[in-house]
C-alpha cells in the first residue's frame, strides 16, 4: 500500500473522507501491524503481545468478566475521546465507543495479535467515528495524508508582535506575553476554562487536533502518534507545534 | 550576521526545544536566548503551562452508565458465543 494508492481517493471531499477509513481497514484485512506504518512501503516487522495481553485475550476468549471491565476501564475513557476528534457530539462520541466495544468482541475470534488490544480497539473506533462524523458533518475535507507543506507559512505568534528587520532590536518582542492572570493548570481541572480550553482544541484544524489530542490529551509518546497516525516524526513535530502554538494563544486571550 | 536567535525564531523553536529534538548546538543557542530575554522566557513557560493544561482535559473517568451498558454487551456477546 503506497501513499500514491490513497491519492486516487483524493478526487472529491467524499473520496477524502473515504481514505483514511480505507487505509485502516485495509491494513486490518491484511492482518498487519498498524504500527510503523510510517514506513509505508517495507513490510511491519512482525508484532509480539505481550504475555499480559495475551492472558487478556484468553481471559476474554473464556468469557471472564474480570478481564472486560478491566479493559473498559483502560482504554473506554480514551476511546470516547478519539471518537470525539471526529464527531462533535459527545453523546454520539460516547455511543460510538460502545460500539467500538461491540466490534471488537465480534473480531475476538479472528484476532490474530498483529497489533496490541489497544491499537485494535483505537482503530476500530477510529473508522466508527469517522463513518459517523462524515454523516454529521459532510462538507469537513478529511485530509490527513495531505503534505501539510502547503501551509509552511503559519507563524506560532503573528509577525506583529515583534520588531522590524531594521528596528535597533531586530525581530524582538514589539509586545511580549503579558503576564497571565491566573495559573491555567489549576482553573483547567474544572469549570469555564476547561470548556474554553475544549473550544479551542475543537478548533484546531483537523490534523492539528489529532496530533494535539493523542499528545497533550491523551499523553501519548510521539512514536505512538506516529505509528498510530502513519505520519513522520517531523510531521508529527510540526503539527503539534502549530496546534500549541494556537491554544497558547487562546489561553493568552482568556488569561490578560 | 552573529548565531544569535531573535525572538521570531525562538518561538518557532519551542516545540522541538521542549520535546528535546535540537542538537546540542541549537539548544544552546536556545538557552542563551533565554536567559536573557524574560519575553521570550515567559513565552515558553506559557508553553509549558498550556501543555500541562490539556493534560488536565484528559478524561479517565468512566461513567456507571457505560459501564452497565457495556457489561450487559459483553454478556450477551458470551451468551451468543456459548450458543454458538
Amino acid at each position: 500500500m503506497t501513499r500514491e494508492r490513497l491519492y486516487c481517493f483524493d478526487q472529491t471531499g467524499e473520496g477524502r473522507t473515504a481514505s483514511l477509513s480505507f487505509f485502516i481497514r485495509a491494513r486490518i484485512e491484511n492482518k498487519s501491524s498498524l504500527f510503523y506504518n510510517r514506513h509505508v512501503t517495507s513490510p511491519p516487522p512482525a508484532f509480539e503481545l505481550s504475555s499480559t495481553e495475551k492472558a487478556q485475550l484468553d481471559g476474554l476468549r473464556r468469557g471472564d468478566e474480570a478481564v472486560f471491565k478491566q479493559l473498559v476501564a483502560a482504554y473506554h475513557p480514551a476511546m470516547v475521546r478519539i471518537a470525539q476528534m471526529f464527531v462533535d457530539d459527545r453523546g454520539i462520541a460516547e455511543e460510538v465507543a460502545q460500539e467500538a466495544w461491540l466490534g471488537f468482541l465480534r473480531g475476538l475470534e479472528r484476532f490474530e495479535g498483529r497489533s496490541s488490544i489497544k491499537t485494535w480497539l483505537f482503530t476500530i473506533v477510529a473508522n466508527l467515528a469517522k463513518t459517523r462524523g462524515k454523516r454529521a458533518k459532510r462538507s469537513l475535507p478529511f485530509s490527513f495524508f495531505e503534505n501539510y507543506d502547503r501551509d509552511t507559512d503559519e507563524p506560532a505568534v503573528s509577525a506583529e508582535r515583534f520588531r522590524g528587520a531594521d528596528d535597533a532590536y531586530p525581530l524582538h518582542w514589539a509586545s511580549a506575553p503579558a503576564a497571565w492572570k491566573s495559573d491555567p493548570v489549576r482553573q483547567a481541572l474544572g469549570g469555564e476554562l476547561k470548556t474554553y480550553l475544549e473550544a479551542a482544541v475543537a478548533a484546531l484544524p483537523e490534523q492539528q487536533r489529532m496530533v494535539l489530542t493523542l499528545r497533550d490529551i491523551q499523553g501519548w509518546s510521539a512514536d505512538e502518534v506516529c505509528n498510530a497516525l502513519g505520519i513522520a516524526e517531523t510531521n508529527q513535530r510540526v503539527l503539534l507545534h502549530r496546534a500549541r502554538s494556537k491554544v497558547r494563544r487562546a489561553l493568552e486571550e482568556y488569561l490578560t | 550576521m552573529s548565531d544569535e536567535l531573535t525572538c521570531k525564531e525562538l518561538v518557532e523553536l519551542v516545540t522541538s526545544y521542549l520535546e528535546n529534538a535540537l542538537s546540542a548546538e541549537e539548544r544552546a543557542r536556545v538557552e542563551a536566548h533565554l536567559a536573557t530575554c524574560d519575553g521570550c522566557d515567559r513565552y515558553v513557560e506559557q508553553m509549558r503551562q498550556t501543555i500541562e493544561s490539556l493534560g488536565a482535559l484528559r478524561e479517565t473517568d468512566l461513567s456507571p452508565e457505560a459501564q452497565t451498558k457495556l457489561l450487559a454487551a459483553f454478556r450477551h456477546w458470551r451468551g451468543s458465543q456459548q450458543n454458538a
